[in-house]
């Protein structure tokens, strides 16, 4: 294989790789949290990729996407005090079980707020068409700002969890939630601020993927199960873990065309998930002990 | 794995969540005749069912203010498939077994249409089609029509003008579909005949989100020209993908890219897309000697005043399969299965928005290659492209 063509495969691989870390972080955080996943993750991608494109014609680029991030927190702050907090007694399958219905619940909604048309979002900086060239590989200037917005959602997460207070809570609550509420901590607050944590980083990701995967009312559902895959794959909880995997799963689709026809390339990366779930079920960084310790 | 335990659930939930149906029943005398009417209104092919939900409401309201279908009232049963096969089968025996209708309309894609087909030829129920696929209406079956122009005359479309264009070897991808799947096929049936050479062919999911891995593939194949087959959103992610990888190659569609939302998506990379459609959304720039230039216009502006968006081809094809039905029943007197069908047979010359249809015994489509021409993306509007 030429050089050249080498280098674009592993640029391709980059796009999907960034696109799926993005959205699968926020996954981590609710999981750290509470021990459940959230199945509405990718709808708060896709919250925070429609109101941003709602908004966008009326504000600044910019502004819209904080007022859509501020939105989508909301939702999700409500969507767990609403809902999850009234069942968290039932235990975790009960949560997550109810996080599915809520997803289907926020799309039904989107359709009727949006309809079932597309919807972009200009590209944060040129356009459609401009590309960057490295070494006779191409892609869109967009994908810098997807790396960029993730690098840095990781490294304020990682800040936030070490060196703040309520980070420290957070982290408390979620090894001992009773030995965390003995020191003070309100267990129902943390959880109620990490569904808020979460949702705000999914409407991120939304903003940052949405001009390249472009943003309609179903497209959660597709991101999500992705974000999830990733999220698993590199260990369930670690958000740096969730860069890589998304990374390394971006190069395998991307290689993989090459012999398997694209239709499958979904088919190729669950593969690969279940083998690494099946030889190391904490995921390829997770650690096997901190994994035994949660209860899902 | 519980994760899998869970998607059943959640795929359980969806299903039963999205059976959402709604009938449409206006008040008028008599017993009214029940249509019925299977698009995808959501789903991945909603682009193309949602414009014929509410084309085929707004034209039933039509009929219905303006006397009905001989004095009786039209009432409208529209069930919403999601655009799963599975579902429409499971609708058209509702429509067919309990509301004992005496027409089905739709549905949106040829998957389903081919799905529910042999539905429709035993419940003794005419079935106009939406879609495109050559299959639905080849063989020829008794109650089986469809109003779309047929993927073959898209394929030889794209030909043609690559032969003027000189263009000799090319890509063809395609979203893995019913839609794409037929369009590829078709590509692959004509190339020979037409002297092209297809040096790679390939399929991808219908919800792509990036393609630029494929697109290196293909242009590695050292094509002249791509021609994408697909109604999803990804047909204007191609169209960006492209420009970004700096392809030179001109990009053709098929006749899923008629609808302007995709060429807002597109935005810049847009510009210059090839693709056949019918004559709709240009139908402001026919000259006035067309026979369908004053249909055309007035259901675009109709359908603007109503939806305010534009009218895409896809809700014209609703509209046809309505007006071509009240003409059979009217011919009729009748909407007894066997007497419609026959008189749709019988319909020539009967001016619709897809094109003028003929139908006959050997011919349930009734479209010829003139119902179609070459159109291309200028300036962010569809316009007839000039031929050289």
């Amino acid at each position: 294989m030429r050089a050249e063509l080498f280098l674009q495969y592993l640029v391709s691989g980059l796009i999907y790789g960034s696109i799926y870390a993005a959205v699968a972080i926020g996954f981590n955080i609710i999981y750290n949290a509470t021990g459940i996943i959230n199945f509405a993750q990718g709808e708060f991608a896709m919250l925070g990729g429609m109101i941003a494109s709602s908004l966008a014609s009326r504000l600044p680029l910019a502004l819209a996407m904080a007022a859509a991030v501020a939105a989508t927190t909301l939702v999700g702050i409500g969507m767990e005090r609403a809902f999850l907090r009234r069942i968290a007694r039932g235990g975790v399958l009960k949560m997550i079980i109810a996080t599915i219905g809520l997803s289907i619940a926020i799309r039904e909604i989107a359709l009727l707020i949006w309809g079932e048309s597309v919807r972009t979002l200009p590209f944060f900086s040129g356009t459609e068409v401009s590309s960057v060239g490295i070494a006779g590989a191409h892609f869109s200037p967009q994908v810098f700002w997807v790396l960029g917005v993730t690098a840095l959602v990781v490294a304020a997460l990682t800040a936030f969890f070490k060196l703040t207070l309520i980070g420290k809570a957070m982290r408390g609550c979620s090894a001992n939630r009773e030995g965390a509420s003995l020191c003070g901590i309100d267990p129902d607050l943390m959880v109620t601020l990490a569904f808020g944590l979460s949702a705000a980083i999914g409407a991120i990701a939304g903003c940052a993927v949405a001009p390249l995967t472009q943003t309609h009312y179903a497209i959660g559902t597709g991101l999500g199960i992705k974000g999830f895959t990733v999220a698993a794959f590199g260990g369930l909880g670690n958000s740096l873990a969730a860069v890589g995997a998304g990374l390394i799963l971006g190069m395998l689709e991307s290689f993989s065309i090459i012999v398997v026809p694209e239709a499958y390339k979904d088919v190729v990366s669950i593969v690969v998930l279940l083998a690494v779930l099946f030889a190391k079920p904490s995921g390829i960084f997770g650690s096997r002990a901190a994994g035994a310790l949660k209860d899902y | 794995m519980r994760t899998e335990r869970i998607a059943k659930i959640a795929a359980f939930i969806a299903i039963a969540s999205s059976c959402l149906t709604s009938a449409y029943a206006a008040p008028g005398g008599g017993d009214p005749i029940k249509i019925g009417a299977i698009f995808s209104v959501t789903g991945s092919a909603a682009y193309l069912g949602a414009p014929e939900e509410k084309t085929a409401r707004m034209v039933v309201d039509d009929i219905n203010k303006s006397g009905g279908i001989m004095g009786r009232q039209v009432k409208l049963i529209v069930k919403d498939s999601g655009g799963s096969s599975e579902k429409a089968i499971s609708f058209a025996k509702q429509l067919i077994d309990e509301e004992e209708v005496a027409a089905i309309i739709g549905p949106t894609t040829s998957g389903e249409s081919l799905a529910i087909k042999d539905l429709c030829i035993k419940g003794k129920t005419p079935l106009l089609s939406c879609a495109s696929a050559e299959t639905i209406t080849s063989p020829v079956s008794k109650y089986v029509f469809k109003v779309a122009p047929k993927d073959n005359y898209i394929a030889e479309w794209i030909y043609k003008t690559m032969n003027q264009l000189g263009i000799k070897k090319i890509g063809v991808i395609a979203s893995n579909t019913g839609f794409g799947n037929g369009g590829k096929a078709q590509l692959e049936k004509y190339a020979a005949q037409y002297g092209i050479e297809i040096a790679i062919s390939e399929a991808y999911d219908a919800n792509a989100t990036d393609l630029s891995a494929l697109l290196t593939k293909v242009n590695a194949a050292g094509v002249q020209a791509v021609v994408n087959w697909s109604i999803e959103p990804a047909q204007a992610i191609v169209a960006k993908n492209m420009k970004q990888l700096k392809m030179p190659q001109q990009l053709f569609q098929s006749h899923g890219f008629a609808n302007i939302k995709y060429v807002e998506a597109a935005g810049a990379a847009a510009e210059g897309i090839i693709f056949p459609c019918g004559r709709l959304i240009v139908a402001d720039q026919l000259p006035d000697s067309n026979p369908q230039k004053k249909l055309l216009v007035k259901y675009s502006s109709d359908y603007k005043a109503a939806y305010k968006e534009d009218a895409s081809t896809f809700g014209g094809h609703a509209y046809d399969t309505l007006y071509i039905l009240k003409a059979a029943i009217e011919a009729a007197k009748s909407t007894d299965a066997d007497k419609v069908a026959q008189a749709i047979e019988n319909l020539k010359g009967f001016s619709g928005d897809g094109g003028v249809f003929s139908f006959s015994g050997a011919d349930h489509n009734g479209l010829q290659m003139d119902s179609i021409e070459m159109m291309i993306v200028k300036d962010g509007k569809f316009a007839l492209y000039a031929k050289k």
